[in-house]
């Protein structure tokens, strides 16, 4: 057993099954599977990229980790603990979740919207408005002209930057996002890639990142897993991935060369 | 003698029977909410029981309302003569609006909002308190403003049974086969109404969040 790699994992997935009716633990073959038998680990400070087509499993795999969705079949574990052991309120307000409608709270400002942890947590009112001004200068985000402005007021671009400040408001270990940036313009998409990039490598979260962009996944990830019908093709590092001999690689990696040429 | 005569040398008995009105409108609609949103907010976590809940506010809907004040008499314990089985009746009516209403406000908050709420670690309280309702508060709101305006007006039908309130005067002006007695009875529930309207759409813009 390889024991001595996986007690360095943050996150792990071990014969992991999701069947759209919850049912057939056994593997037989009632429902639909949107993964099947998918292993994979992540590493402490790294950012995997899950990378793939609309309906291959990305965004399933994301929710299995923060338990909006429970396996049917194998175990996640965070931090060593089956998710299932986790209690899940305390087990989400420890993993930062970003997704790409961003779903800030519209009847909230930009303030409460980054602060919703932190006073979920019960942090004192004068620390959350640190916190928040600091988070919203992180994300590039002036404090005075931002934090008493409504959603429906802000870019974008800008509602993303707010979405990013608060999955890192209560400072979780663990960030997962899904698809980000994939509502932006592209100009505005490669401004918050690059910035993205630098936050990660300072912060030095463990990230699961989903995309469907190879470019994407090439620039941000430190690994990229590439998922096709629920089941995990290969991980390769950025470098390996563009010579990687699997089909489902090669398919991703020609389309990046159409798009370069 | 036009009618506004009439009620202002018989005042004592226009605000008497307009406070019983307002009295049947107000407990009537105050029970209907206690039991109409929290029912409203179990059908969003029980799916299934949408179908039965809301068919069955449904079918009370289209009771003639006369007819279901008919109907309570005989029923033990709520029925009988008088205001409560009115205020039974009128809250049977005031439920399927404010039921809906929640659900339907509930159910059309942005799905991207609740998954960022869910995965920000909210528990199922903190997301209906501080997502939820806030956010469908509109919509809840408005199925209350059309209950209590429907309810205002059928409530002069509770006179049929002995409950009072200004069907008091419209029932003794049919049997008079006098408009201005008709009147004297219709012309406040109207105005009861339209304040209840008005008042009720002002609470709604204050408190709708956007």
């Amino acid at each position: 057993m390889e024991q001595a790699a996986i007690a360095g994992s943050v996150i792990e997935c071990r014969g992991v099954w999701y069947r759209l009716d919850g049912g057939a633990h056994d593997g037989s073959s009632r429902g639909r599977a949107l993964l099947s038998n998918v292993n994979l680990h992540v590493e402490r400070g790294e950012t995997l990229v899950l990378l793939g087509r609309s309906g291959s499993g990305k965004t399933t795999t994301l929710k299995l980790i923060n338990r909006l969705l429970e396996p049917t079949a194998g175990e996640v574990l965070v931090e060593g603990r089956r998710t299932s052991d986790w209690d899940p309120i305390r087990l989400r307000r420890r993993i930062g979740y970003v997704i790409q409608e961003v779903g800030l709270f519209p009847h909230f400002t930009v303030e409460r919207n980054v602060g919703l942890v932190p006073s979920l947590e019960g942090w004192e009112m004068p620390r959350i408005r640190a916190r928040v001004a600091e988070l919203l200068r992180l994300v590039g985000l002036e404090p005075g002209q931002f934090a008493s402005r409504r959603p429906h007021e802000l870019s974008g671009g800008q509602r993303q930057r707010v979405g990013v400040a608060r999955a890192l408001a209560a400072d979780p270990p663990i960030l997962l996002m899904d698809e980000p940036f994939g509502a932006l313009d592209p100009v505005t998409r490669a401004e918050l890639q690059r910035e993205f990039r630098e936050l990660a490598a300072r912060l030095g979260k463990t990230i699961v990142f989903v995309t469907h962009d190879v470019r994407e996944a090439l620039l941000l990830g430190t690994r990229i897993a590439l998922l096709a019908e629920g089941r995990l093709v290969a991980i390769h590092s950025p470098g390996e991935f563009l010579r990687a001999p699997e089909a489902e690689v090669k398919a991703f990696v020609s389309a990046l060369g159409i798009g370069e040429l | 003698m036009n009618v506004f005569d009439f009620m202002i040398r018989n005042r004592a008995e226009v605000l008497q029977l307009t406070l019983e009105h307002l009295a049947l409108v107000a407990i009537a609609m105050a029970l209907a909410v206690v039991i109409g949103v929290p029912l409203g907010v179990a059908l969003t976590r029980r799916r299934a029981l949408e179908r039965w809940v809301l068919g069955a506010a449904n079918v009370i809907q289209t009771v003639p309302s006369l007819a279901l004040f008919g109907f309570l008499i005989p029923v033990p314990l709520i029925g009988g003569i008088g205001g409560r089985t009115a205020v039974v009746a009128l809250t049977l009516y005031a439920l399927l609006p404010i039921i809906r209403n929640t659900y339907v406000g509930i159910t059309g908050v942005d799905p991207a909002v609740i998954e960022a709420a869910r995965g920000m670690g909210m528990t199922d309280g903190q997301l209906l308190w501080q997502v939820e309702i806030p956010l469908s508060l509109g919509v809840i709101l408005a199925g209350i403003r059309v209950a209590t305006v429907i309810c205002v007006g059928v409530a002069t039908i509770a006179a049929a049974i002995g409950a009072g309130g200004l069907g008091m005067y419209i029932f003794r002006g049919v049997a008079m086969v006098n408009n201005q007695v008709i009147l004297a009875g219709a012309i406040p529930a109207a105005v009861l109404a339209v304040l209840a309207d008005v008042s009720l759409g002002w609470a709604e813009r204050r408190l709708t969040a956007r």
